[in-house]
């Protein structure tokens, strides 16, 4: 009884001592937030289509740590971003800079949508005026009915 | 020569689909019977000649036959059965024929289950999509032959990409080219019936249950994607806009809007000139896709090998075909006649509303994923478009849709009185409310984005729960309106399990030695060790992890670290222990010194509600589908 | 009223127009932002006098060309036999920047392949790679007498590219 014990209790001790917290991977966890966070937005240049921050390629590699230096050094988000532009240019960046070139991206769409919204009610307004109020829906579910012959009352349109 | 046997069929099949796509339009458009009835027998053959084509293709490859250079680029007589049957479709040119493929079956299914169509219709419906199916063999059989020889024969293969050998891959484009070519159909409908000068409601019958049934593949097809790419690349994501994502997206918004609007044109006859322009849209749009996966014009992860005579051929198809469509719906669609009248509050309004925030939206997608190439082709330079684009845009734009998406089904047709609905509504309102500010503070920390988030999906839950309630004191609701409140339900899940793993994912990357714990989500993850595990084509590196939450032992995990024998690149497997509130996702790094090991952990709560909502969505697309009226037909049919 | 409903296809016109000219581009070349700048400072040990160091500083007054190398990189090896013909020319003065390299393995490429490059700068940790904008080898400069980057060349050069580009653009520099 005694040795069988002794190991139980050795194996639990030898459990208890080993639970121990895993160490963070990078130094400083600060540090690395704010490069994973610069670094998403950032295209992967050797890569198909990867962020910087996710890419394991060599060049990644080299410029998280030239970003990690940087962001030690006390630079802030801009002026990393700035780093990065003079050296790889504009495509580095997954944002889009908003330049007047990027105006009809960044703007377009919500300017599209505006005036999506006034065509669509104008051209409403517009043709309440000329449509015909009942007759054209009734013949036209009279069309559905000939051609659904037999079908009969069952397939009336619900509600 | 089995092989040259596949490779017969397909030009036969090129010339019966010539036959298939010719002579029927002709004779629909002269008044000739004995054309028109060529039409379904000529559907049936070239899905005969597909079937095996496709089929000894698919042979070729369950034999390791490399004497046929596609199967030497992408198998190899270590890969697994499974995963030599999914290499079938893994290159450019096996893809192709799948979609092909899909595309007879698509037609013949709409042959064999329109008897009580018009004949004219059906002839003009089948010969169009015989013709895209000639167009898409042409392409085929001059740029892109599967049966192509190797001469010598290959020892053995080069093997598919390893990320490509996962169930996942088995599924996915099978699923979501079943979607994409599925709106062939509705396209062919709308075709048709420009052709034919006459644009009624019926049209639109006949093309909602077909357009639903390719909306849900293409649902399912996209949410497969994404699923395998959370658990396949290793590093949690589960959308990245990536340029090929992007492409089965937007016309997954437009069919969404086509969807919609087919609902207006069949009970009220009204805006047909708007849908019949969607459904040239939506399949116009899987044709653009494919141009896009194919040409190399876009850099993208998914990208085929590039060629660009393929990108030539396609573009010309795509303009062949879009073009003309769209000539056609210049020239017809103003003959159509208006439908019935319908007050500016109604549910007709609150639709084309929606309406006009998916096509938006898939227009913007659509501009950000091409505006790099606009870019260059100005000489403008070079910039990227990527997530945080998208991200910034997107989002804004589907707000007031899910908001609209809560009141529209509250209207009715013709016209509604918003005060009414806006009382019976503000139940709903206030629990969408307190859900964006309770359930931040109950996960934790509160932020706008979350309590926006929750907001949105409370407020779609409780609108389409309050429905139901009055509708089942109206009457048996059918099995449109449960299909619309299963789908509706579907994006509220959905929007949940985003907001919840957006805000509140907890990630942590350690250095562990065997022995150590982490701690993320309040879960403890413990290394138990490392082993070399051999596997059928590839060894493996694989760490067991504990699992555990609060001393109750849940699960063991297995990462593993793949070095498969046919690629230079380890492959990362991560372990995922799921549950309906989370996910722990487990990924092995690199090896670092003195036996430890990089180790990165996810917690990651609600994110299979994301899947789960696309799942609520397809369902509630089959429901919408086997309702009644339709379902009348099919008996009629059997009959 | 009719006007309207060609509007889609006007559109579509201009996308396939857009769509035709992209397939003639290359979305993966990157172009440098670094043209008509001066060519970023550095100073790192030379290749082979280890206690030496180059800056391209030391080159102001002429024309040369700078070329990225490592001994791992395939198509170096390719475009080899092409710097060696501009070493022969005597054209340009030729400097290498031996890029994330180890010392031996590069030696031994010079050794087995012939040495083109009057030095070569040892860039053993890539930092001054960053700087230049190096995102694949081999890449190649054309630095003038101010020490601005004229051109820069991605991927191995051929004969074509040296004829056709960087021989006219050095004989002009020369000129001034």
């Amino acid at each position: 009884m005694k040795p069988l014990f002794l190991a139980f209790a050795s194996i639990l001790f030898l459990q208890c001592a080993f639970a121990n917290d895993a160490a963070p991977l990078a130094d400083d966890p600060v540090t690395e937030q704010r490069l994973i966070s610069i670094s998403e937005e950032m295209r992967c240049l050797v890569c198909q289509n990867e962020s910087l921050a996710g890419s394991r390629s060599d060049l990644a590699n080299d410029l998280r740590r030239e970003i990690r230096t940087l962001i030690k050094e006390g630079k802030s988000d801009d002026q990393i971003r700035t780093f990065m532009v003079e050296r790889y240019g504009d495509f580095v960046l997954y944002r889009p800079p908003v330049k007047p070139i990027t105006w009809l991206l960044w703007i377009g769409p919500f300017v599209i949508l505006v005036i999506g919204i006034a065509v669509l009610l104008g051209y409403l307004r517009r043709r309440n005026a000329v449509a015909p109020s009942k007759a054209l829906s009734a013949e036209d579910n009279q069309k559905v009915d000939a051609l659904l012959a037999g079908l009969g009352k069952d397939e009336r349109d619900e509600k | 020569m089995i092989p040259e046997f596949g490779h017969y069929a397909l030009t036969l099949a090129l010339c019966v689909a010539l036959i298939q796509g010719v002579l029927p339009l002709v004779g629909a458009h002269y008044g000739r019977r004995e054309l028109l009835v060529l039409a379904r027998p000529a559907a049936q053959t070239v899905f005969l000649l597909l079937a095996i084509a496709f089929g000894i293709l698919a042979w070729s490859f369950y034999a390791n036959d490399f004497s046929v250079l596609y199967v030497a680029e992408h198998s190899n007589s270590q890969l697994p059965v499974v995963y030599r049957f999914g290499a079938v479709w893994g290159g450019h040119e096996g893809s192709l024929l799948l979609w092909i493929f899909l595309l007879s079956t698509w037609t013949i299914l709409v042959s064999q289950l329109s008897k009580a169509l018009d004949e004219f219709m059906v002839a003009r419906v089948i010969g169009v999509l015989g013709l895209i199916t000639s167009g898409l063999l042409l392409f085929v059989l001059t740029t892109s032959n599967p049966f192509e020889r190797l001469l010598p024969a290959a020892q053995d293969g080069r093997s598919l990409n390893p990320l490509l050998q996962d169930p996942g891959l088995v599924f996915h484009p099978p699923m979501l080219y079943m979607g994409y070519v599925g709106f062939s159909v509705a396209f062919a409908f709308a075709i048709a019936s420009l052709l034919s000068g006459r644009l009624d409601a019926a049209w639109a019958r006949w093309s909602r249950p077909w357009t639903t049934a390719a909306w849900v593949f293409l649902t399912l097809g996209i949410a497969l994607g994404s699923w395998w790419a959370y658990y396949e690349l290793g590093w949690g994501g589960w959308w990245f806009w990536d340029p090929v994502e992007n492409a089965s997206f937007i016309p997954w918004l437009v069919g969404t809007a086509l969807l919609h609007s087919l609902a207006v044109t069949e009970k009220r006859g009204g805006f047909k000139s708007w849908t019949v322009l969607l459904a040239i849209t939506a399949f116009s749009l899987s044709l653009l896709g494919t141009f896009l996966v194919r040409s190399g014009v876009l850099t993208s992860v998914h990208a085929f090998a590039t060629d660009p005579r393929r990108g030539i051929f396609i573009l010309i198809f795509l303009s062949l075909v879009v073009g003309s469509s769209l000539v056609l719906y210049a020239w017809r669609a103003p003959k159509n006649t208006l439908g019935g009248k319908f007050s500016l509050s109604s549910r007709e309004t609150f639709i084309l509303l929606g309406n006009v925030f998916l096509v938006v939206s898939a227009g913007s997608v659509l501009l950000g994923t091409l505006y790099p190439l606009l870019i260059d082709a100005l000489h403008l330079g070079k910039i990227s478009v990527g997530p945080p684009y998208f991200n910034s845009v997107f989002v804004p734009i589907m707000i007031p849709l899910l908001v609209l998406m809560g009141i529209g089904p509250w209207t009715s047709w013709k016209n509604t009185d918003l005060l009414t609905v806006i009382k019976r509504l503000w139940l709903a309102g206030l629990i969408a409310v307190f859900a964006g500010i309770a359930i931040p503070f109950i996960m934790g920390q509160f932020t706008w984005l979350a309590g926006l988030g929750f907001l949105l999906a409370f407020w779609l839950i409780a609108s389409g729960c309050l429905q139901v309630i009055r509708q089942m004191k109206i009457g048996k609701p059918t099995r449109s309106f449960i299909g619309m409140q299963v789908a509706h339900l579907g994006i509220a899940i959905f929007v949940i399990g985003v907001t919840m793993v957006g805000a509140y994912q907890e990630e942590k990357d350690v250095r562990m030695f065997t022995g150590e714990t982490v701690t993320v989500g309040g879960y403890q993850i413990q290394l138990m060790g490392i082993e070399v595990v051999p596997g059928p084509n590839y060894q493996a590196i694989r760490g067991t992890f504990s699992l555990t939450k609060n001393g109750n032992s849940q699960a063991f995990l297995h990462p593993e670290k793949r070095s498969y024998f046919s690629s230079t690149m380890p492959m990362t497997e991560a372990a995922i222990n799921t549950s309906l509130t989370r996910d722990i996702y487990v990924s092995l790094g690199e090896e670092l010194g003195d036996k430890a090991w990089a180790v990165r952990v996810y917690y990651k709560p609600f994110v299979d509600w994301i899947w789960g909502g696309c799942l609520f969505m397809a369902l509630g697309g089959v429901l919408a589908m086997s309702d009644k009226r339709y379902r009348l037909k099919l008996k009629r049919v059997a009959a | 009223m009719k006007a309207k409903f060609l509007i889609p296809l006007l559109l579509f016109v201009v996308l396939v127009g857009f769509l035709a000219v992209g397939l003639n581009l290359d979305p993966h070349e990157v172009p440098s932002p670094l043209i008509n700048k001066s060519a970023p400072a550095f100073e790192v040990p030379q290749l082979r006098q280890a206690n030496k160091t180059f800056s391209p500083a030391s080159m102001k007054g002429q024309v040369w060309v700078l070329n990225v190398w490592a001994s791992w990189c395939v198509a170096c090896r390719e475009e080899h036999p092409v710097l060696v013909e501009i070493a022969k020319s005597g054209l340009v003065p030729l400097i290498g920047l031996d890029y994330k390299d180890k010392r031996e393995d590069a030696l031994t490429m010079l050794e087995k392949q012939g040495n083109p490059y009057l030095l070569s700068a040892f860039d053993a940790n890539g930092r001054v790679g960053i700087d230049y904008g190096v995102y694949g080898v081999p890449e190649t400069y054309v630095i003038d007498r101010a020490g601005v980057i004229r051109l820069k060349h991605i991927g191995p050069i051929t004969p074509e590219i040296l004829k056709q580009k960087i021989y006219p653009l050095v004989s002009e520099l020369q000129k001034s």
